[in-house]
């Protein structure tokens, strides 16, 4: 079958006509990482050219991402026991005391939709449960955010935590949010800083390329 | 007693003008918002830094700097008055007692200049609604809302005069809608959800006023409205949903009106513009001088029929002149100034009208603030009962306005933009008028794990 067909299915955000072409793709003996890629990944990577090209907004992305996991619940299984890895996993989370996410939620569907396994630990998390969970899932990066100029400073006491566990060089460390700049980000010894989601999802993507697994 | 509201305010939208409304309000110390003339309202908070117990005292100290630098600026270009809000940080909520020391350091301040130097200035005291702390929320008891009671009690007892909120009830269904445009399910949040948790708490926030002889001023959807005018600002959203939210959140701070509120409305209520259209109570609003705090399309179009001007807040950080909220004073006043002055020389209408026309073509966010739209929309909010009903018809009004608009060509959009007219008209055409038919519906969609329907007693 033609992935292209696939591909255009995700970027329209029709789900059920995903799920019957992966279906089609996989029954005709199609290696699960090439519908993924080819299928799925590539689709997303067109919408989110389109989202930097002002061509879409987020909700259109949101359907598409909608869709490709539609897809890739059909493919999971199938990669986990053909050995295919993620992209990269990825842990993000909102500091302690800080109950805004909308931000967030936008870095965490541009890193799913550009194939990284995404652990969202949601809203006020305490410094130490970034630290507990990135170990558990063995996270390549880490995205702490913060959207008041009294929670920024928590993102500093994060990254401290990170720091006692002699595991921080393990972890890439990004943050953002409104009142967060670069200087900020350096202050705190973070990895990277970006002041949007699709910035966001491009830093860790290059990143997650990059490394050597 | 619960206040019904069937028709505007106003005979002639020529009346409809900044600094004057129909039920102006008097303060404690007869500063009267909405008599004609408009004041500025400045609102500041502190730079980088944990709000914990250990940093309280330092907090107070720059507070005190804040004000002290805030009232001799406004003493040196005699201004006439001036209302301060002070908005708690959530820290300062949860730990009343903090929020309420930070308070009284203010207020007092406030008290020593206004006998002092004869300035007079106003408190409005805005706790943060905490209630989301707990997910899902719990909207009408335990340890959030307890505290909320306390810093608004204590507040108040120590000479706060007006009180606010941005409340927050249905928001935490209303953020994912967002994010998808989902028009739908905005209306559920806004006009079943956070409608009636409104008319809860605004009985208890006015109860609050009564006892201590505060005025009980009113609400502002920013967690909704606002959140969708930044991210179709930032290129995330559409701009023509970002309308359609603004005009939307109307019904839902009109219950705060409805159950004791008298203005004047928050600032950032870029909503209330119906509010006063529909009562006539006054409200503060911003615009180009709150750019300090956010951009947004509609800088000089929210001026149009102010009572109060405001900065929205801006951080204790030095700039070239000075610390900037001294800066913010300096440039509120010299707006109010302005317009002040148009006023006096029988220029409001004309003034008014330049604000509008300079930005209301550009945006449909502006364009739905225009006067005659704001009437257009405002009464066919009023002709319907219901928060719910007037929440449908104000979408169903504002994407036909929108329409109108773009196909005149008054309003020009670009092609990703002008489609979602169609898509979000398509989104709402099968919602039934019966509330309750509709709530059925969307307990069935709505996620339950992020709010709990008991909450609203549905």
């Amino acid at each position: 079958m033609d992935l292209n067909e696939l591909s255009l299915a995700v970027e329209q955000g029709k789900g059920k006509k995903v799920k019957e072409l992966v279906n089609q793709a996989v029954a005709e003996g199609m290696s699960v990482k090439t519908i993924l890629d080819e299928g799925l990944i590539r689709a997303m990577g067109i919408v989110g050219e389109k989202f930097r090209l002002n061509q879409v907004y987020v909700p259109e992305m949101l359907v598409a991402a909608r869709a490709m996991s539609m897809g890739l619940s059909i493919l999971e299984p199938l990669l986990t026991s053909s050995g295919v890895q993620p992209l990269g996993v990825v842990v993000i989370g909102t500091v302690k005391g800080d109950l805004h996410d909308i931000g967030k939620n936008l870095v965490a569907m541009m890193m799913k939709g550009m194939g990284a396994t995404v652990y969202d630990l949601g809203i006020d998390v305490p410094d130490r449960t970034f630290v507990e969970r990135a170990e558990e899932v063995n996270a390549d990066i880490v995205c702490i955010s913060a959207l008041l100029t009294t929670t920024m400073p928590a993102i500093g006491d994060v990254i401290k935590e990170f720091e006692k566990t002699q595991n921080r060089k393990k972890f890439y460390i990004m943050v953002g949010g409104a009142p967060v700049s670069q200087s900020f980000a350096d202050e705190v010894g973070a990895d990277a800083y970006t002041s949007n989601a699709s910035d966001a999802a491009d830093v860790a993507k290059a990143y997650l390329n990059a490394i050597v697994r | 007693m619960k206040k019904v509201f069937k028709s505007l305010a106003y005979e002639s939208v020529d009346d409809f003008i900044y600094g004057s409304c129909p039920n102006p309000v008097t303060c404690k110390n007869g500063l009267v918002i909405g008599g004609g003339e408009i004041y500025p309202e400045v609102n500041f908070t502190l730079p980088p830094m944990n709000a914990t117990k250990e940093t309280l005292p330092e907090a107070i100290n720059i507070y005190r700097d804040m004000i002290e630098g805030v009232l001799k600026k406004a003493r040196e270009l005699h201004a006439p008055g001036l209302v301060i809000e002070l908005e708690t940080l959530p820290q300062y909520t949860e730990n009343p007692q903090w929020g309420i020391d930070l308070h009284k350091v203010v207020r007092d301040c406030m008290f020593e200049s206004e006998a002092k130097y004869g300035l007079k200035s106003v408190m409005r005291m805005t706790p943060n609604d905490i209630r989301e702390m707990s997910r899902p929320p719990v909207m009408r008891s335990g340890k959030y809302w307890e505290e909320m009671v306390r810093i608004f009690e204590g507040t108040a007892q120590d000479g706060a005069d007006i009180l606010s909120i941005e409340s927050t009830g249905g928001k935490e269904i209303n953020d994912e809608a967002i994010m998808n445009a989902d028009l739908r399910t905005s209306i559920f949040a806004l006009g079943c959800l956070a409608s009636r948790d409104m008319e809860w708490l605004w009985k208890q926030l006015s109860g609050i006023a009564d006892k201590y002889g505060a005025i009980s001023g009113g609400d502002s959807a920013c967690g909704f409205a606002n959140t969708a005018m930044v991210l179709a600002e930032q290129g995330y959203i559409p701009k023509i949903y970002a309308a359609v939210m603004r005009v939307i959140t109307a019904p839902r701070t009109l219950v705060a009106i409805e159950n004791g509120a008298i203005g004047p409305g928050k600032d950032c209520a870029y909503e209330n513009v119906f509010l006063k259209a529909i009562t006539g109570t006054p409200t503060s609003l911003e615009g180009k001088t709150a750019a300090c705090a956010h951009f947004s399309p509609i800088g000089n179009i929210a001026a149009a029929v102010a009572d109060l001007w405001s900065n929205e807040s801006v951080q204790q950080v030095k700039l070239l002149s000075g610390f900037a909220p001294t800066v913010s004073t300096e440039q509120l006043i010299y707006d109010c100034r302005l317009m002040n002055i148009a006023a006096k020389k029988g220029h409001a209408l004309l003034f008014r009208d330049l604000l509008v026309e300079s930005d209301c073509y550009f945006d449909p966010q502006a364009y739905v603030l225009r006067p005659d739209v704001v009437f257009e929309i405002s009464k066919a909010i009023v002709s319907e009962e219901t928060p719910f009903l007037r929440t449908l018809k104000a979408a169903r009004v504002t994407l036909a306005i929108l329409r109108r608009a773009v196909d005149s060509g008054e309003l020009v959009l670009d092609a990703r933009e002008a489609k979602w007219i169609d898509i979000l008209d398509s989104q709402i055409e099968d919602i039934p008028e019966d509330e309750e038919a509709f709530i059925a519906e969307m307990k069935e969609e709505a996620d339950e794990t992020k709010y709990s329907p008991s909450e609203y007693g549905i």
